[in-house]
C-alpha cells in the first residue's frame, strides 16, 4: 500500500460504484418495501462511518481498537442529553458530539498509546467499558433502559431531519465526507508519517518523527468522526441506549471493517452493509441467527483474507 | 461499616479472585506460549457450568457431574481447538478477535438453543451446604469456603508443575520464546494441547464450582471473560503468578469496592450525589486500575518476555 | 583546537552484571571520520544505541554541538541532525526506496502535520530523495518496494535515508555486514566521497574498510577503550595487538 498510482485503479471504481448506489438508491427502494429499506440503508452509511473511521487507525495504522464503539456512543449521548434540556438543534449538538468524542479520544489516547499490541486492545477495551458503565449508571439520562429522543434534531430551527428520506442523504454527505477526508490524510504527509510507523516506528523516529504524536492525533480524528456517526444514529433511531457503547459493539465494528477489508476505507462500507444485511436477513430466518453467523464469521477470517474485497477481486493492493 | 461485613467481603473478593485465576491461568499461558488471544475462552467456563447442570440432573450426584463435566468441557475444548483455532495460530491478533468472538456468538446462541435461554441452577453438594460460623455473629456459606479452598490448592498444583516438572519448564521456555523452544526440538504443538487442554479444563472447573452459588445463563462467559483479559494484562502475559496476584487484586478491588465505594464517597460528599456516582465508579475502578498499571507498566507487572 | 561535534564522558551501560559500555570518554571532531573496531560482543552497537538515543546510559554525559542530548528521545536527536544506520537493516519494506527517502526529507522539510495534498507528488520532497538515491547508486531502483531489493541494496538505501537527512553527525553500525566485495568496494568509494562533509562515526569489522577511511581509530574491548588515535599508532600498539587485531591482520 505504498507507491499509490495516479491512474484510475481498481479501488477508485469500487469506491465510486458504492456511492453511486448509495445516491440513487432512495429512488430505487421506492418500489419495494421503502420505510424499512431506507432506515436500514442509512443505519448501513451510519455505522460505514464509524467503521472507516475504525479503518482509518487499524488498516492503515494498525492501531486495533477495541472500544470504538464508545465514541460513537458518546456522539449519541450527547445528543440525548441536550435533548433532554431542550437543547434540539444540530448546529449545537453535532460540535458537541464531535467535541466529546475527540476529547475522549484525546486523554486515553494519552494512555493507551503508550502499549502496543495486545495491550492497546485491552486498554481501548478497558476505556470502552468506562464509558459503557458511566453510561449505565446515568440515572438522570435513562442509565441501563436508555433514553428516547423525542424528536429529532432541527438545524437552526428548520426541521431538516425529520424525513427519513432527509435524513438518508445527510447521512449520505456526512458518509462522503468522512471517506474523502479519510482518503486525503492517508496520502497527505500526515498520512504517509503514520502509515510508516506502522511498518517500523523505530525507523520513523531515527528520522526525527515523534511518532507519539501522529498516531493520537489520527485516533482523535477517528474518535471524533465516530461521533458524527453516534449523533446521526440517535437521531435515525430517536433512542440511546449505554448498548451502543458495548464491547459487543466495538467487536462489530471491527467485523465490519474486517470482513469489507481492511485498509481500503471503501471496505468498511461494504463491511458495514454486509453484515447489517447479514443480520437482518438471517434474523428473518431464525431466531437462533446466530448460530450460523458465528461460523460463517469464522469461515470468512479462515479463508477469505483481505475479506470481502479480496474474495471478489483477488488480494493484493487495491488502491 | 462493621468489621464483620469488611471480612464478608474480603472473603467474597478472594473467591472472585480464585475464580478469575482459575479462568485467566489457562488463557495468559495460552496466549504466552501460542499468542493466541482466545476471546472465546469464556464459553469454556459456561460450558463448565452448564454441563455440570446437565450430568447433575442425568447422575443425581455433584461428584460425578464434576468429573463428567470436567471431561466433556475438555473433549469439547479440544474439538474446537482442532476446527477452529489450530488454523489461527498463523494469523494475526485481529483475525483470531474475530473468529473467536464468532465462536461466542454461536456457543451463546447454541446454549440457549439447547437449554434454552432462563437461568439454570445446580443445588450445593449437601456436605458442603449451609454457612459456618467464622466469629461470633458472622456467617459465611461454607461452599464459599470450598471455591476459595480449591482455588488455591489449584493454584498450588499449578505452582508445582510448571515449577516442578520438565513439562512445566518447556511450557515457562514456550512462554518466554516459543520459537526458541520449538527450534530447540521440543514438539511446540503437542506442548501447548497439553497447555490449551488444561487451561479449558481450568476454565470449566471454574464454571462447574460457581454453578451451585450464579444462575447458569447464556452469556454468563462474556463478563468474566473481559474481567481475565483485565487480570493477564495486569498480571503480565504468559506469566502464572502474575495471573494468581492479578486475580486476588483484582477480585478484592472490585467487591470491596463495589460494597464499599458509596460509604467511602459520602466522606467527601452528600448521600444523593454519592449514591449516584458510587456505582458507577465501582464498576470503572478495576478498568482504572488497568489504566494505571498499563501506564507505569506498559507490559503489565510480571510479563513473561520481560519488559 | 577544534570544538568537538560529540563529546561523550564516563559513559557506563549495564545489563545486569555485564558492563556493556564502561566508563567510555571519547571525541568526535569535525570532519573526521572516527572508526569504532572491536571484537564481537565488545559492545560497539550499544555505544552506537547510546549515542543514538535508542539506549539510556546509566551514567556519563553525551553532548552534541554543545547541546546535552544524554536523556533526549531518539527523534529529538534525528532532528538535532544525527543519523543513523542499523546493523540489522531498518526500512520500510511495503514502500518505495524513493518514498523511504522522501521520508527523512519530509522530517526536516516544514510540518508533517498536513492532512491534504499528495505527499508522494511533491517535488521538494522528491528531488532531494533522488538525489540521495543516486548518491549511493540506487537512482534506477527509485520506484521499487524496499522489500524487493537486495541485501546489499537495502544497505545502500539506509545509507541514503541518512544522507537525506543531511546529517551533523553520521553514526553507520557495521555497513558492511554481508555485502559483496564489490558492493563493499562501492560502500568504501562513497564514504570516501563523503568524508569531510560531516563527521562520520564507523563501527566495522572489514579492517580493510576500516584503515582505507579512517583519520581516527578507538579499539572497544569489554566496554572499555583500549587505545585511540591516528591509525598508524593504533596499528603498533602492542596492547590492541595481542587483544584484538593479532589474527585480523595476519
Amino acid at each position: 500500500m505504498a507507491a499509490l498510482p495516479k491512474r484510475l485503479s481498481t479501488g477508485d471504481a469500487i469506491a465510486i460504484t458504492v456511492f453511486a448506489v448509495l445516491a440513487i438508491f432512495p429512488l430505487l427502494a421506492k418500489f419495494g418495501t421503502e420505510g424499512y429499506l431506507l432506515a436500514l440503508v442509512t443505519r448501513v452509511m451510519i455505522f460505514a462511518i464509524a467503521a472507516i473511521a475504525l479503518d482509518l487507525i487499524v488498516g492503515f495504522g494498525a492501531l486495533v481498537s477495541f472500544g470504538h464503539a464508545a465514541f460513537v456512543g458518546l456522539g449519541a449521548y450527547a445528543v440525548g442529553i441536550l435533548a433532554s434540556h431542550g437543547i434540539t438543534d444540530a448546529l449545537v449538538a453535532l460540535p458537541a458530539a464531535l467535541l466529546v468524542s475527540a476529547l475522549f479520544a484525546f486523554v486515553t489516547g494519552l494512555v493507551c498509546l503508550r502499549t502496543k499490541g495486545v495491550y492497546f486492545i485491552m486498554i481501548t477495551l478497558a476505556f470502552g467499558q468506562m464509558a459503557f458503565f458511566t453510561a449505565s449508571s446515568l440515572a438522570p439520562y435513562g442509565g441501563d433502559d436508555g433514553l428516547t429522543v423525542r424528536m429529532r434534531d432541527t438545524v437552526a430551527g428548520l426541521p431538516l431531519l425529520r424525513s427519513d428520506g432527509a435524513l438518508y442523504y445527510v447521512a449520505f454527505v456526512c458518509l462522503l465526507a468522512t471517506f474523502a477526508l479519510c482518503r486525503a490524510l492517508i496520502v497527505s504527509r500526515f498520512g504517509r508519517v503514520f502509515r510508516g510507523a506502522r511498518e517500523n516506528p523505530m525507523r520513523l523516529a531515527a528520522i526525527g518523527f515523534d511518532v507519539f504524536r501522529y498516531q493520537l492525533a489520527a485516533y482523535v480524528i477517528a474518535g471524533a468522526l465516530a461521533g458524527m456517526s453516534g449523533f446521526l444514529l440517535a437521531n435515525a433511531t430517536n433512542f440511546v441506549s449505554p448498548a451502543y457503547m458495548s464491547w459487543q459493539r466495538s467487536g462489530e465494528l471491527i467485523i465490519m471493517v474486517v470482513l469489507g477489508g481492511m485498509g481500503t476505507l471503501y471496505g468498511a462500507i461494504i463491511g458495514a452493509a454486509a453484515f447489517l444485511f447479514a443480520e437482518e436477513w438471517l434474523s428473518e430466518l431464525t431466531e437462533h441467527w446466530k448460530m450460523i453467523f458465528g461460523p460463517l464469521l469464522i469461515i470468512v477470517v479462515v479463508f477469505a483474507r483481505g475479506g470481502l474485497i479480496g474474495l471478489v477481486f483477488g488480494r493484493g493492493r487495491h488502491d | 461499616m462493621s468489621t464483620s461485613l469488611l471480612i464478608v467481603q474480603i472473603l467474597n473478593g478472594l473467591q472472585l479472585g480464585v475464580l478469575l485465576f482459575l479462568i485467566a491461568a489457562g488463557l495468559t499461558l495460552v496466549f504466552g506460549v501460542m499468542d493466541f488471544i482466545n476471546l472465546a475462552h469464556g464459553v469454556q467456563y459456561m460450558l463448565g457450568a452448564y454441563l455440570a447442570v446437565m450430568f447433575y440432573s442425568l447422575t443425581g450426584s455433584f461428584l460425578a457431574a464434576l468429573i463428567l463435566a470436567l471431561l466433556a468441557t475438555l473433549a469439547f475444548g479440544l474439538l474446537l481447538e482442532f476446527v477452529v483455532f489450530r488454523h489461527l495460530y498463523d494469523r494475526d491478533h485481529l483475525d483470531q478477535v474475530i473468529a473467536t468472538f464468532g465462536v461466542i456468538l454461536f456457543l451463546n446462541q447454541g446454549v440457549k438453543f439447547v437449554w434454552g435461554a432462563a437461568p439454570l441452577s445446580l443445588p450445593i453438594p449437601e456436605f458442603f451446604s449451609g454457612s459456618v460460623v467464622l466469629m461470633p455473629g458472622l456467617l459465611y456459606p461454607v461452599w464459599r469456603l470450598v471455591i476459595i479452598g480449591s482455588g488455591f490448592a489449584v493454584a498450588l498444583i499449578l505452582y508445582l508443575l510448571v515449577s516442578r516438572t520438565r513439562v512445566g519448564m518447556l511450557v515457562r521456555a514456550g512462554a518466554t520464546n516459543a520459537a526458541m523452544v520449538s527450534a530447540l526440538g521440543v514438539n511446540i504443538r503437542r506442548l501447548f494441547m497439553i497447555v490449551f487442554g488444561f487451561g479449558t479444563m481450568l476454565a470449566g472447573f471454574a464454571g462447574i464450582m460457581i454453578a451451585p452459588i450464579l444462575s447458569v445463563e447464556p452469556g454468563m462467559g462474556d463478563t468474566i471473560l473481559i474481567l481475565a483479559f483485565v487480570v493477564i494484562v495486569i498480571g503480565g502475559i504468559g506469566s502464572i503468578r502474575g495471573a494468581l496476584i492479578a486475580a486476588l487484586l483484582i477480585g478484592l478491588v472490585d467487591t470491596l469496592g463495589r460494597s464499599f465505594a458509596v460509604d467511602l464517597l459520602r466522606l467527601f460528599m452528600a448521600p444523593s450525589p454519592a449514591r449516584t456516582v458510587g456505582p458507577a465508579i465501582a464498576s470503572m475502578l478495576i478498568y482504572l486500575l488497568m489504566a494505571v498499571v498499563l501506564y507505569i507498566r506498559p507490559s503489565g507487572l510480571f510479563p513473561a518476555k520481560g519488559r | 583546537m577544534t570544538e568537538p561535534v560529540l563529546r561523550i564522558e564516563a559513559l557506563q551501560k549495564n545489563f545486569g552484571a555485564v558492563r556493556a559500555t564502561d566508563d567510555v570518554t571519547l571525541d568526535i571532531v569535525p570532519g573526521e571520520l572516527h572508526a569504532i573496531i572491536g571484537p564481537n560482543g565488545a559492545g560497539k552497537t550499544t555505544l552506537i544505541s547510546q549515542i543514538s538515543g535508542l539506549l539510556a546510559p546509566d551514567a556519563g554525559t553525551i553532548r552534541f554541538a554543545g547541546t546535552d542530548v544524554t536523556h533526549l528521545p531518539v527523534h529529538a536527536r534525528a532532528a538535532l541532525g544525527i543519523a543513523r544506520s542499523f546493523q540489522i537493516t531498518s526500512i520500510l519494506p511495503r514502500f518505495s526506496a524513493l518514498e523511504n527517502v522522501a521520508l527523512a526529507v519530509q522530517a526536516r522539510s516544514g510540518t508533517s502535520f498536513r492532512f491534504f495534498g499528495r505527499a508522494a507528488s511533491e517535488p521538494e520532497l522528491n528531488e532531494p530523495a533522488r538525489a540521495a538515491l543516486a548518491e549511493t547508486g540506487l537512482a534506477a531502483r527509485a520506484d521499487v518496494l524496499a522489500a524487493h531489493l537486495s541485501h546489499g541494496e537495502r544497505r545502500a538505501l539506509e545509507l541514503a535515508i541518512a544522507l537525506a537527512m543531511q546529517p551533523k553527525l553520521l553514526l553507520l553500525d557495521e555497513p558492511m555486514a554481508g555485502t559483496s566485495h564489490e558492493e563493499t568496494e562501492r560502500l568504501i568509494a562513497l564514504l570516501q566521497r563523503l568524508k569531510g562533509r560531516f563527521p562520520i562515526v564507523l563501527v566495522e569489522h572489514d579492517m580493510t574498510a576500516v584503515f582505507a577511511l579512517a583519520d581516527r581509530i578507538s579499539v572497544l574491548i569489554y566496554g572499555r577503550i583500549l587505545a585511540s588515535g591516528a591509525p598508524e599508532v593504533v596499528r603498533a600498539d602492542k596492547d590492541v595487538v595481542t587483544a584484538y587485531l593479532g589474527e585480523e591482520m595476519e
